[in-house]
């Protein structure tokens, strides 16, 4: 079979770590190749090398039978090798058009948008893909965005595109479609390379299947036929994957959190929140599922006193809404935030500043206006220990912790603390296998101990496993409610994701509007 | 060849200090190479910079009076700069505050006759109001409706500066004159010199009280700094603001008082030299004081005692720099410095690498 | 008296100077770099252009030059900023102590006896006999004011309909993606801070070889340049708003300076009348204005949620790896 583009020996080494370690991967022309390997495999870095952004340190790549070497995302765009990043590369606030428009070589000088509409608009009939080509990116939804990033590979001409971890952000319908799109896309003879971390949905879609591990391949091209879930988990880890979570059976006690009609809005001023109810228990974890940009970030914003909001948010009977940050954490709400780095943490301040964060207020750290040093140290100290965290020196800046560490750093800052209601936004994304059971363990644990935890998160396995309850938020309503969710309500719970209703799940207790 | 930067993990502690050092001999060095451009004698100049500064106790006496005010302003810069908020405005806070001071003896708010001891509180007191009121408003703007501070402080210079035209030259000026009248002397911060009938080696010493006021501010503000919760604080929001509201803090309450407490060190900075050096107001009170302090202030990299350590140097250099022809180069001299010490704080995050061409782009 | 026309003439004419400046500065942050030396750059502009025209006869050749010590200084800023990804704020300032440390040092001794070379000025034969506006824009304007004119549209073309103008406004908004489509950033980087650094040479030319011919020291510019940076945050970075809030301040200049001139107001004694004390209290309003404009474009931004260009003030790196 023909080969659309081959990568052979390729290595590429940053600071510290050796990420592609003589890898070998090659393409056929109008297949669906799906690259697998956990967080860290060196997935992206192999990908990267093959769409021009990075320069392998050895090795090299060949497109349709000529040795090829990219010097910027420029050469391999023209070789007809696209890439759509799992953080897409679009400019928010201009348009569909001027999107498509931006690396083209045509038109030179004067654009004329009306006519790169119309054309946008033909191209995306005919693949399958709907867009408004008029629209401005950030007011499309994370699943339309994922398709001008498509398209822009389309008009470009692009042979072979690669999609990194695309299903994260769509709800299981969603990802339905995408797939159909792709299967058409290998059927008019192009390629697709497909890089996840999901067992189901790569042999779902894949006609052959390449795993990494550990920055080298453990199996290349095989045939998903005859291969299991388990032989697959068992590549990408190296060691039986068993997630052998302690789950004790608990009561849930007193409703720790009551959320009233409240409503919203995001940054752009729309309407993000709307009229949400829901409430959690002591010693209960409430998982709320909803595909990217649904308002649950919005609704985590809220609860933790970072946006303003309409209606009530009770903690342990005490309003909280539309008042400042400093009245949730009174009240003992933890928050594990979505963005680590960019709010969860001073990225610059050492250890012990970021350690102590939810405890400078209160002695033994404050003594009067002062800051104790020595019990600040201390506490640091100990935290570190209990939570294993992985760094040379308690002064050591946080930037250069890894995000596993970083995200056990949080933990156990927000666990110290003793929240009564610990809110935590997609706790496990970006890290690997063990750290994840390394989170879910502390999770369960903290439920165990009385603590209401609300989880927010795009991973449905994850919530299957941890939750007692799940929740779905669609368009800024909490429109179903499942208790004691098992693996066969997946594909309901994906149904309410994306706004339909198939009768099964119960509309939830308190008043909620509908879809 | 390929130049990069790399980010450095944790840089060792000595790096910053030997790369500023570094930072100021180069640019001492390239202004020399200026001077020398146009027809100065730099080796001549720099030896009488260090005369004219350090020569002997009388002029060192001098140095520590133009520091004096450089000390209370950098303070002001440096504590609003932790905060990356830019208050470029401290040169007509200082004005303001001068004239609050003046406001005091010249309104008269205090009668003539009251003794010393009323006087010089108050004036203090109507100083760093006066400062206080000039950087609040900056403050509430920035807080409230997000309007960035460095126009608007900047702007508040050329107003300030026109308020005190217009008094001096108004109802305040000595026989039409550009000054005021000279203040009485229960106005007088006492000088070093005042007390030379009982020690008389201190004759002709002109440093004032106002230097022992720097000094504690500088003390009380390294305090708050290391060992309060209010340092904590200040540190958490200069990182990551968005932390710092995650973590509960009232970003917009500190910056405003933020904003406050820096205007009135200027202020008080203007009090000092009206009531310790002048003894009276002028509309050409401050050569700048406002602007380099912001240069000494990252010099200093915002850590109090090292204000006072810069603030010592430049006020050798305005003091000495006088005379230098031509006039311009002392402020060209000042613009190199503040370019090398942003290299050096480049150099100090980042790593250079040269490599070959065949690198990852980066 | 004060005469209407006369004055909108003279803003136009004054506001053209904050124009250049303005669209200059317009250029760079809509790449995404602050550059808040605009002020010394037109200090070195003025001083450059002025002393190389008196001394050369020729006050076009002093235009180039200034355009070019401009640029020049623009990209000490560009590459402490770009290349060196320092904090552009401090950098800016830096500029501005050594443009104006600089433009003293070269303005020393330059006195304003003799023949000081001026530009041409010029009226546009059937435009300046329009009802209104004829008088006021087309009747004996410096030849700078009528490429003022021609700037404003010229600049909102580039930018918002050609593909220049498409990379530009991406590498201000969304550098990664601009990045990823394989434009240069850097380089598109550095060439609008080198415009922004042209125009503010080419601002400063104008006062001292057009509209104030003379070197006055640091009160030649007079804190133009900061107004400039004001105007742009008021524009919400468009040419054609600058373009408007230039003249307008042009004109409110030209007023305080016109009654600052004058010795009675309908029969009243003027207080503000150069001389009298009372004369500094206009000398605040220009600069109170800038507050209050910017104030006013700062509330629009929060309003819309539009403002300035998302990328602005921060360096550009490529996907750093290390944390």
């Amino acid at each position: 079979m023909a080969l659309a583009m081959e990568a052979a020996g390729i290595v590429k080494s940053f600071p510290g770590v050796l990420a592609n370690d003589h890898v070998d991967f090659d393409v056929r022309v109008g297949e669906v190749h799906a690259l697998l390997g956990e967080n860290g495999a060196g997935k992206s870095t192999l990908m990267n090398v093959l769409a021009g952004l990075y320069r392998a340190d050895e090795g090299g790549v060949r497109v349709d039978g000529r040795d090829v070497e990219f010097r910027s995302p420029r050469d391999a765009i023209a070789a007809g090798i696209g890439m759509v990043h799992q953080h897409f590369t679009l400019v928010p606030s201009q348009t569909v058009a001027e999107n498509v428009l931006l690396g083209l070589d045509r038109p030179r000088f004067r654009l004329d948008l009306t006519r790169t509409e119309a054309e946008v608009a033909a191209l995306a009939g005919r693949v399958g893909l709907r867009v408004d080509p008029s629209a401005r990116v950030w007011q499309l939804s994370v699943g339309e965005q994922q398709r001008v990033e498509i398209l822009k590979l389309l008009f470009h001409g692009a042979r072979v595109l690669i999609l990194d971890e695309p299903t994260a952000v769509l709800a299981p319908q969603e990802i339905a479609e995408l797939f159909t799109t792709l299967r058409s896309l290998a059927g008019e003879g192009r390629s697709v390379v497909f890089i996840s971390h999901k067992l189901g949905e790569v042999l779902a879609i894949a006609d052959r299947i390449t795993v990494m591990r550990a920055g080298r391949v453990t199996a290349a091209g095989i045939d998903p036929h005859g291969v299991s879930r388990a032989d697959l988990a068992r590549l990408m880890v190296g060691r039986p994957v068993l997630e052998s979570l302690q789950r004790t059976q608990t009561e849930p006690g007193r409703v720790v959190l009551a959320i009233e009609g409240v409503s919203a809005d995001n940054d752009r001023g729309l309407p993000a929140v709307r009229e949400a109810s829901l409430d959690v228990r002591a010693g209960e974890i409430v998982g709320m599922a909803a595909v990217a940009g649904n308002g649950q970030a919005e609704l985590a914003q809220v609860i933790t006193g970072m946006r303003t909001c309409s209606g009530r948010v009770l903690v342990d009977g005490r309003d909280v809404a539309a008042r400042p940050s400093r009245v949730a954490i009174d009240a003992g709400v933890g928050h594990v935030p979505e963005d680590r780095a960019g709010v969860g943490s001073a990225p610059n301040l050492s250890l012990v500043d970021n350690l102590i964060l939810r405890r400078f207020r209160r002695p033994p750290v404050a003594r009067g206006p002062f800051f104790d040093e020595q019990a600040a140290r201390s506490k640091a100290q100990e935290l570190r220990k209990a939570y294993a965290i992985s760094t040379p020196t308690l002064d050591a800046p946080v930037r250069i912790l890894s995000g596993g560490n970083l995200q056990r750093l949080i933990l156990a800052r927000e666990i110290d603390a003793e929240p009564t209601l610990l809110v935590a936004v997609q706790p496990t994304r970006g890290l690997d296998v063990g750290a994840i059971e390394g989170v879910h363990q502390l999770l369960l644990d903290l439920r165990s101990r009385g603590t209401a935890i609300l989880l927010i998160s795009e991973e449905l396995e994850e919530l299957l496993a941890l939750a007692d309850r799940i929740l779905v938020m669609y368009e800024g309503r909490v429109i179903a409610s499942f208790e004691a969710p098992r693996a066969s309500d997946v594909g309901a719970i994906g149904l309410h994701m994306t706004g339909g209703d198939d009768g099964t799940g119960d509309a939830p207790e308190t008043d909620a509007g509908t879809a | 060849m390929n130049v990069r930067l790399e980010l450095r993990g944790d840089p060792p502690r000595w790096l910053s200090p030997v790369l500023t050092i570094a930072a100021v001999v180069v640019a001492l060095v390239i202004g020399a190479v200026v001077l020398a451009f146009v027809g100065g004698d730099p080796v001549r100049a720099y030896l009488h910079i260090v005369d004219a500064a350090f020569g002997d106790i009388g002029v060192l006496s001098d140095t520590l009076v133009k520091a004096t005010p450089l000390i209370l302003t950098g303070l002001a810069c440096a504590l609003a700069f932790r905060m990356r908020l830019w208050n470029i405005g401290a040169e007509g806070q200082f004005l303001l505050g001068a004239w609050g001071a003046s406001a005091v003896v010249l309104i008269p708010i205090l009668p003539a006759g009251t003794p010393a001891i009323v006087v010089i509180p108050t004036m203090m007191l109507a100083g760093a109001l006066a400062g206080a009121l000039w950087g609040i408003v900056p403050g509430v703007l920035r807080a409230r409706l997000g309007v960035n501070e460095i126009i608007t402080t900047l702007m508040l210079n050329y107003v300030a500066l026109a308020w005190i035209q217009f008094w001096v030259f108004g109802p305040w000026s000595e026989g039409g004159f550009q000054q005021t009248v000279a203040f009485p002397r229960e106005a007088w911060l006492p000088r070093l010199t005042d007390f030379a009938a009982q020690f008389p080696v201190l004759a002709g010493l002109t440093t004032h009280l106002g230097l022992v006021f720097a000094l504690i501010a500088a003390a009380i503000m390294s305090i708050v700094f290391s060992r309060t919760r209010w340092g904590y604080e200040m540190r958490l929001i200069g990182d990551n603001a968005r932390a710092a509201r995650y973590a509960g803090i009232d970003i917009a309450r500190y910056i405003i008082v933020v904003f406050a407490i820096s205007g009135a060190l200027a202020g008080l900075a203007g009090m000092s030299e009206v009531s310790g050096v002048v003894h009276r107001l002028q509309d050409r009170i401050s050569p700048g004081y406002g602007f380099t302090a912001i240069i000494i202030a990252y010099l200093a990299r915002f850590g109090p005692w090292r204000v006072v350590l810069a603030s010592v140097l430049f006020g050798a250099l305005i003091l000495a720099g006088r005379e230098i022809q031509p006039s311009g180069v002392p402020a060209m001299i000042q613009g190199v410095i503040l370019f090398c010490l942003i290299v050096a704080e480049v150099l100090t995050r980042y790593r250079v690498r040269i490599g070959r061409r065949a690198v990852a782009p980066a | 008296m004060i005469d209407l026309t006369l004055i909108l003439a003279a803003g136009v004419a004054s506001g053209t100077i904050l124009l250049f400046a303005a669209v200059g500065e317009i250029f760079a942050e809509r790449a995404g770099v602050l550059n808040l030396g605009v002020e010394g750059m037109m200090l070195i502009g003025a001083v450059a252009g002025f002393s190389v025209a008196a001394s050369v006869g020729d006050p076009w050749i002093g235009v180039a030059v200034a355009m070019l010590a401009g640029g020049l200084l623009s990209l000490v800023h560009a590459v402490i900023t770009i290349h060196f990804r320092a904090d552009q704020v401090i950098s800016g300032l830096a500029l501005t102590f050594l443009g104006s440390g600089l433009a003293r040092v070269l303005g020393d001794g330059l006195s304003n006896a003799g023949p000081i070379a001026t530009l041409p000025r010029a009226t546009v034969p059937i435009l300046s006999e329009l009802p209104l506006i004829g008088p006021v824009l087309f009747r004996d304007q410096s030849i700078l004011t009528y490429v003022g004119f021609v700037l404003v549209p010229v600049a909102w073309y580039w930018i918002e309909r050609t593909r220049p103008g498409l990379h530009l406004r991406a590498v201000g908004e969304r550098p990664a993606a601009a990045d990823a489509q394989g434009i240069d950033v850097v380089a598109v980087r550095y060439a609008y801070v080198l415009v922004g650094g042209l125009l503010a040479g080419l601002a400063g030319a104008t006062i001292t070889l057009a509209i104030s011919p003379g070197w006055f020291g640091d009160q030649t510019v007079a804190g133009r340049g900061w107004i400039a940076i004001g105007l742009v945050i008021f524009a919400q970075w468009s040419p054609i708003r600058a373009a408007l809030g230039a003249y307008l301040f042009g004109a409110i200049f030209r007023f305080i300076l016109d009654l600052q001139g004058v010795q009675s107001v309908f029969g009243v004694t003027n207080p503000f009348q150069a001389g009298r004390s009372a004369t500094f209290f206009l000398e605040m309003l220009p600069y109170l204005f800038v507050v209050v404009v910017v104030i006013i474009g700062s509330r629009e931004a929060l309003r819309r949620r539009v403002g300035a260009p998302a990328a602005l003030g921060i360096p550009f790196v490529r996907g750093e790896r290390g944390a």
